[in-house]
């Protein structure tokens, strides 16, 4: 089993009283990138969100297994701990917080301790020179007045610096234009070197993926994973889109 | 063996004064309230000059003439009774460090700041090293021909005419009923003057006015800057202040000459069983600048609305203030500022926090004269309430006699959102913490204004209140 990184086992949520998904199963090993697609409000962010922890997800039944460990019940901090991350859609602006001081604090409270500054300004530089970010947005309050593709990158700056096991990208692509989506998926190719790490892509477009190397395909209807295949699925959906699914997530 | 010996001599003390002062109270009860007596012997006591003495009686005619404000919060718990024992002279304002409630004490521990230290802000024993510090900062500007000393002193040495000629000019005791308690039984506090053109380079502090015994309670702190000049002064100091009686009732008035600028930064922090009814103006002449930065913590209420007369052409106003209300406390906050001549502006830039059934009341008041033309005035508050149980208001009072000014008013009355608790939780950081950020990211375009060691502690501050703030 030490080759699992997350275990879902009908996983069931619900938002406001209302049931969202209904039994997942999703197994991610190490090393694994894997693509959850579907139309829009499928309930791909409602996984995001759930498995990250937000409190406005109600886990109502199944397990969620990271490295090992049951943490449907422990709060998001304990598992960005534990090494999960999620880049967020529509990331929250905090004014008066820089990015960098909140980065390193994030950072502290992960290890437990100090952290070396000096390495951890080399590292930052480095990872926003990949990104193509202007160093002094590390100065500037955390994604106050940045453009929507520097809010994505801004994220992917995050999972670099915080290296998580397992980092969720929700629709980092969206809203993106072509370069910038190249400039994400550089950070992501770069996040992957780490052989060891998973991956789940949520996304309803195919952009960010034509240069990524896929293991799993997973389609999303109606809050039920309804089709599992390789990265010729994504292809699949390239060229028919949602319609041939649909019909299979009919209760 | 210093701090034991000092501890038996202050219980010592307060036994006997307990021992004596049983017959006086009793006989003192007879009297109703403040009497002519009492201020006559507090002004002997103080060796007052003769014009003093008459304002103070006269302040007193008006204080007992005059009632007790009743727009803003209530002032039922204001013990009078016991605010008539601690004005009279001799009287020792000292507690007992067993006296001093926990939360003051872990408040000093959590800031960090020295056991000596500790029991003079808690009006325990006296100051060790303050006085030192202050004698060290008064020779440093001194140099400058700057003059910086207590009030007594003031009353008394080469600038007595130019005391006489401000005291309570700015600030008059008929204002209101507690400015004239404390042009009655004002005591402690500083002056300063600075000569023209003279810039002081270092920022004055006004450690010292927490030496006196009983200083700190009806201070005033009246300041000078001459045409041209320049000064920062600090006002107290951000560690909770203590007093028996629970009653705060300064007067601080600040005159700023042409083209001189005065910056005044506090931050108040009063034990939360004190009434903090603080009274501050300033009067800037043509093309000076007066620039507040408050931060108020502290007391069970306060009414505190520092103003400024913009008097000369060209005058300028900057008021950036915070309010941080937790439980049990309502704290009425604010800025004033007249424009009563052309082309003057103002900018007040506030914001508010309450917690835990905390009240935080923003008062604005822009007056525009008909002489105030091409005058400009923006207004900007933003609230954050962290509960549902905590309050938060804003009441903009505009006056405005010209066509010709520009005036403009934003308010932003907000919760502490969940969704960005959450996206900082989801970085590894614990639930208390991200919203300390979120709090302390709020207050930054105060905090950036204070300085250093003041942000620092204003932040450890906001730390400590939203330490166990879940539930």
């Amino acid at each position: 089993m030490p080759n699992t990184l997350l275990e879902i086992q009908n996983l069931t949520v619900n938002v406001e009283e209302k049931e969202i998904l209904h039994g997942i199963n999703l197994k991610i090993q190490k090393g694994e990138t894997h693509v959850l697609m579907g139309p829009n409000g499928a309930g791909k962010s409602t996984l995001g969100f759930a498995l990250m922890g937000s409190p406005r997800y109600e886990v109502t039944g199944g397990q969620i297994r990271f490295h090992g460990n049951r943490i449907e019940k422990a709060p998001a901090n304990e598992r960005a701990k534990a090494g999960m991350f999620l880049s967020f859609q529509n990331p929250l602006e905090v004014s008066g917080l820089s990015l960098s001081s909140f980065i390193r604090s994030a950072l502290s409270q992960n290890q437990g301790g100090r952290i070396r500054l000096w390495e951890f300004k080399k590292e930052m530089e480095r990872a926003m020179e990949l990104l193509q970010i202007d160093p002094s947005y590390g100065e500037r309050d955390l994604n106050v007045g940045f453009s929507g593709g520097e809010k994505k990158k801004s994220e992917i700056l995050q999972m670099l610096l915080l290296k998580p096991s397992l980092a969720i990208l929700d629709e980092t692509d969206s809203g993106l234009d072509v370069d910038a989506v190249r400039t994400v998926s550089q950070g992501v190719k770069e996040y992957q070197k780490d052989g060891d790490r998973g991956l789940l892509i949520i996304t309803h477009s195919t952009r960010i993926l034509e240069s990524l190397q896929v293991d799993y395909t997973h389609v999303m209807v109606n809050g039920k994973i309804v089709k599992t295949g390789d990265a010729s699925l994504v292809e699949q959906i390239n060229r028919t889109g949602f319609e041939p699914f649909l019909h299979d997530a009919a209760d | 063996m210093e701090e034991n010996r000092e501890k038996t001599y202050v219980e010592d003390i307060d036994r006997s004064v307990y021992d004596i002062k049983n017959d006086e109270k009793d006989a003192y009860r007879l009297q109703e309230g403040l009497t002519p007596a009492i201020v006559e012997q507090l002004s002997r006591e103080k060796k007052d000059p003769p014009w003093m003495e008459l304002f103070r009686l006269r302040s007193l005619q008006i204080y007992n003439g005059m009632a007790v404000p009743d727009w803003g919060p209530s002032l039922e718990g204001l013990n009078m009774d016991e605010i008539v024992t601690y004005v009279r002279p001799n009287t020792r304002m000292t507690a007992k460090w067993s006296e001093v409630p926990k939360e003051i004490k872990d408040t000093f521990e959590r800031l960090g700041i020295p056991q000596a230290e500790r029991k003079s802000l808690a009006g325990v024993g006296a100051q060790y090293d303050s006085e030192l510090v202050y004698h060290n900062v008064r020779q440093e500007v001194a140099e400058q021909g700057v003059v910086y000393t207590d009030m007594e002193s003031a009353l008394k040495g080469e600038y007595a005419e130019m005391v006489q000629k401000h005291f309570m000019k700015l600030v008059k005791p008929t204002d209101h009923k507690f400015a004239a308690l404390h042009g009655a039984v004002w005591s402690g506090g500083s002056f300063v003057y600075v000569p023209p053109g003279v810039s002081v380079t270092i920022p004055l502090q006004s450690y010292f006015r927490l030496n006196a015994p009983g200083a700190g309670q009806f201070e005033h702190t009246l300041i000078i800057v001459d045409e041209g000049a320049d000064l920062h002064f600090i006002e107290g100091c951000s560690a909770p202040k203590y007093n028996v009686a629970n009653l705060h009732a300064g007067c601080v008035e600040l005159f700023v000459r042409k083209n001189a600028r005065l910056r005044y930064s506090t931050i108040e922090n009063w034990s939360k069983n004190m009434y903090n009814l603080n009274t501050k103006r300033a009067l800037v002449e043509e093309g000076g600048v007066i620039e507040w930065v408050s931060g108020s913590f502290g007391s069970h209420v306060s009414y505190l609305y520092p103003m400024s007369i913009l008097k000369g052409r060209g005058a300028r106003m900057e008021f950036t203030g915070i309010t941080f209300a937790g439980k049990g406390q309502n704290l009425d906050t604010g800025a004033k500022v007249v424009h009563s001549a052309p082309e003057t502006t103002s900018y007040m830039n506030t914001r508010s926090i309450s917690k835990d059934g905390g009240i935080s009341t923003f008062r604005s008041s822009v007056v525009v004269t008909k002489d105030a033309k091409k005058s400009r005035s923006a207004v900007s508050c933003q609230s954050l309430m962290l509960d549902s149980a905590s309050r938060s208001d804003t009441i903009p009072a505009m006056d405005v006699r010209t066509p010709d000014a520009d005036i403009g008013h934003e308010a932003k009355i907000g919760r502490i959102s969940d969704e960005a608790v959450f996206y900082l939780m989801s970085r590894g950081i614990s639930e208390e913490d991200a919203r300390a950020m979120i709090v302390s990211g709020f207050a930054d375009t105060v905090s950036k204004e204070l300085p250093l060691e003041y942000a620092v502690e204003m932040n450890n501050l906001i730390q400590l209140e939203m330490k166990g703030s879940i539930g």
